[in-house]
Order: C-alpha cells, then structure tokens, then sequence
C-alpha cells in the first residue's frame, strides 16, 4: 500500500480505526485466533461501526473470512457477520490447502477488478472458502466448488487471494481499491 | 480457468550470496539473491524458495538479513527456511518478509515441529522438504543436507507430515539433484499419489521436456530449478511458453 502511495498505520487501538478513510484486513492464521485477537483488543466494535459508517474496507484471504457469520474452521466462533452466511473447508476430492496462481470467473462489474484483463492470475493459499453467491460476489474461482474470490457489498470489499504477492495484476487491484476509497 | 503449473527459481543461500552445489556437495558461486530474485521477479517466477544451505552451522543472522532484503524485491509468494528447530525460528523468518517456511531435518527428527508450525501459522505457510534418494528397499528419506539416513520411508513420511499439518511438499532427488539429467518423475508421482497437497518436484531439471515430464507423468504441482536459472540457460518466460503452448495451464501474463 505504502508503495502505491497511499499513508498506512498498523491499528493497534480502537481509536485509529475512528480516524481511518481507509481500512484494510489482512489475515494469515487460524479463524479462532483472528478473531478473538480483534476482540481481546477491543477492535470489532470499532470496525463494526466504521463499517457501518461507510468507510470503505478491504478484507484479504481470512480477513474476508472473519467477514463472514462463522468458519468450519472454528466452529462455535463468531466472526464478524457483516455478509451473513458461513465459510466452509475446501471439498476433500480435490488438493487443500488450495495454493498457487488461479484464474477467476467474473459474476458482474467489479471495482477492484477494473481494467484487469479476465483471464489475469492472482495468488491464493487457503483451505476455506464461503460459497460464491449473487448478492455479494463479484467473481468467483473455483477449486472443489465455486467460492466467493472477490467480495463487494457497498462499502465492503474482500477478496480470497492475495493482491500483494499476485504481481502486476494484484497491484492493480490494490490500486483499484485506493482509488475508489478516495 | 485451472490452478496453474508453477515454476519456481530456488536460491539456495551460503554467507550472504547465491551458491550451487553438485549431488549436495561442492559449492559455486552463483550471485548475488537480491539481484537474482528481481530479475526473477520480473521474468514471471511464480515464488521463490530461498534456502540457507549452512544453517546447521553458522549462525543465522546473516540470513535473516537476506531474507529482508529479498521480501523487498517480490511482489509474487516466498518461502524460507534451512535450520529451522523450533516455532522462534520459523517465526523470524515470516516477520523477515517470508510467506511460507520449509522444513526438512528438525521435523524428521521432531514431527511435532510441523504441528506446531501449523497451528501457529496455518498449513499454507508450512512446506514439509523432503530430500529423498532411492535405496534397495523403497525411497528413503535423507537429513543434514543430504548427507545422513534417517531410515524413515519416503511416503510415509510424506503421509505423517500432511497428517501434521505440512500443506506443501517439497520434494528433492538426491540422485538427481544437480545433475542435469531431469527430474524423478517416478518418485515426484509416487508422492503426489500419496498426499492431498500440493508436491513441488526438484532435482535434476535441465531441458523444458523435463519440465513436461515432472507435470504430466510426475503429476507435480510445482516444480523447482536453479543452476539453470541462475546461468540464464533458460529464462523463466520462455520455459513457460514453451509449456503453454503443450497444453500446461501457467501463468503468462503477468
């Protein structure tokens, strides 16, 4: 982000995410540990009202994850239920987790996908996924079964790969992202 | 739309710099990793593996150092490791800029280190490597760089690390490592017909055949070089067209 000339600060405290015009959700690990992690410091209220709010947020790989009701990766833990539907495991008849440079299947116009060629690769590593559906998903990849690849719902954004090791074209998509959040 | 064939340049790191070695012994000065990785970077790689070779040696710090400066120079996936023991080492070298660590002797002689490594950083972050030379009794896995037995069969333990957690394999032929005499395509399936997760083939690439070979018969998902990167024998760009148009699914555009 900083490289695409955008100001960043990692958020420590509740306070920062109210001064925020941007926020983005990254996320390597486990549901459970992610979660709890923003609730032992205090930040899914905050983000749950700047959501509200309209501030424009990009969820990357489990940040789109935790954007969802729950994960049969930690079942009985609640994530944070803006889309409200589940993650599931990656079907076992084909390879998981689910790694490696993949294409992706456009469902409607898409923000984040703006001037990207349809047939670009971008990275993903995953072994969960939330099903593609059409009110939210503006394209999907499939691997075992169609899953939710890029997510766009009004000021949310999310999207199952990662953009900043998805070279030229994840750039891109990151630069989609901070010119719409302008 | 298909997940694609990856191909995948391997720097294996001594002292700061790029080295080669021949059957695992004998080392050659192959350049500097920050160049190396940008140029490969640049020519379509689709990750980088990143080894430090003297590990079980020297100390580690050095490497760290590379493994920051090379994060800088990527914007495609990169895996670290050599002499990772325990979850600290693994950690330094993820906060280092690495997406992904491998591990090789230290989970052969403590499995749990993968369990641990998975739990604490999910299964996509930990490669399980595997250096493996054909014995008379099966294939069988080989420690301390190559140079030491550990008695344990091949596809069990290929089996056992998937169990643990590993999400990738990166499988080695020490009898074809360096060698330039292609890829064990025999063994590379033998593997990928045990495991669920996906199996990066290395050892012995030389011509874009044998790269053919590893993904069709070898049933890779992946495959690894490095002499013949780092000489520019063949550039990356060029190898993956040469698959493309054989009906290969890899990434070209960039």
């Amino acid at each position: 982000m900083r490289s695409l000339g955008a100001k960043t600060e990692c958020v420590t405290r509740p306070e920062q995410i109210a001064t925020a015009s941007a926020l983005v959700l990254p996320g390597v690990g486990h549901f459970c540990a992610f979660v709890t992690g923003l609730r032992e410091r205090n930040l899914t209220g905050a983000l749950r009202e700047a959501i509200a709010g309209g501030v424009p947020i990009l969820g990357i790989c489990l940040g789109l994850q935790a954007m969802f009701a729950s994960s049969a990766e930690a079942p009985g833990e609640q994530g944070l239920d803006l889309i409200h539907e589940n993650v599931q495991a990656l079907p076992t008849n084909v390879k998981s987790p689910h790694i490696g440079w993949n294409q992706l299947r456009r469902l409607r116009e898409s923000i984040l996908l703006r001037e990207i060629p349809d047939d670009a690769y971008f990275y993903f590593a995953h072994s969960y996924a939330a099903a593609a559906s059409e009110p939210h998903t503006a394209a999907a990849c499939d691997h075992g079964f169609p899953f939710a690849a890029v997510v766009e719902k009004d000021n949310l954004m999310a999207v199952q790969f990662h953009p900043e090791k998805s070279g030229e074209a994840g750039s891109h998509m990151l630069r989609n992202f901070l010119e719409w959040a302008q | 739309m298909t997940l694609a064939r990856r191909i995948i340049p391997c720097l294996d790191v001594d002292a700061g710099r790029v080295v080669k070695g021949v059957e695992f012994a004998g080392l050659r000065d192959m350049g500097d990793p920050e160049e190396l990785a940008a140029r490969y970077n640049g020519e379509g790689a689709d990750e980088l593996i990143l080894l430090d070779i003297t590990a079980s040696r020297d100390g580690r710090a050095t490497f760290l150092e590379t493994v920051r400066r090379v994060a800088q120079q990527l914007n495609i996936p990169f895996t670290a490791g050599g002499g990772i023991r325990r979850l600290e080492d693994g950690n330094a070298l993820l906060r280092a800029g690495a997406d992904k660590v491998t591990v090789n002797t230290a989970a052969v002689a403590r499995p749990e280190l993968i369990s641990e490594l998975a739990a604490q950083f999910g299964s996509q972050a930990v490669v399980l490597s595997m250096d493996v030379k054909k014995m008379p009794a099966g294939w069988e896995v080989f420690v301390r760089g190559g140079a030491e037995s550990s008695g344990r069969d091949a596809p069990a333990w290929a089996r056992e690390g998937v169990a643990r957690g590993a999400g990738e394999i990166l499988l080695t032929s020490i009898d074809r490592d360096g060698t330039c005499s292609g890829f064990d395509c025999g063994l590379t399936a033998a593997i990928a017909e045990q495991v669920s997760v996906p199996v990066i083939a290395s050892g012995g690439a030389k011509t874009f055949d044998d790269f053919l070979a590893v993904f069709g018969e070898g049933q890779a998902d992946a495959a690894l070089a490095a002499s013949i990167f780092h000489t520019a024998e063949h550039s990356i760009g060029a190898l993956k067209t040469y698959l493309a148009g054989r009906g290969v699914p890899v990434r070209l555009n960039r």
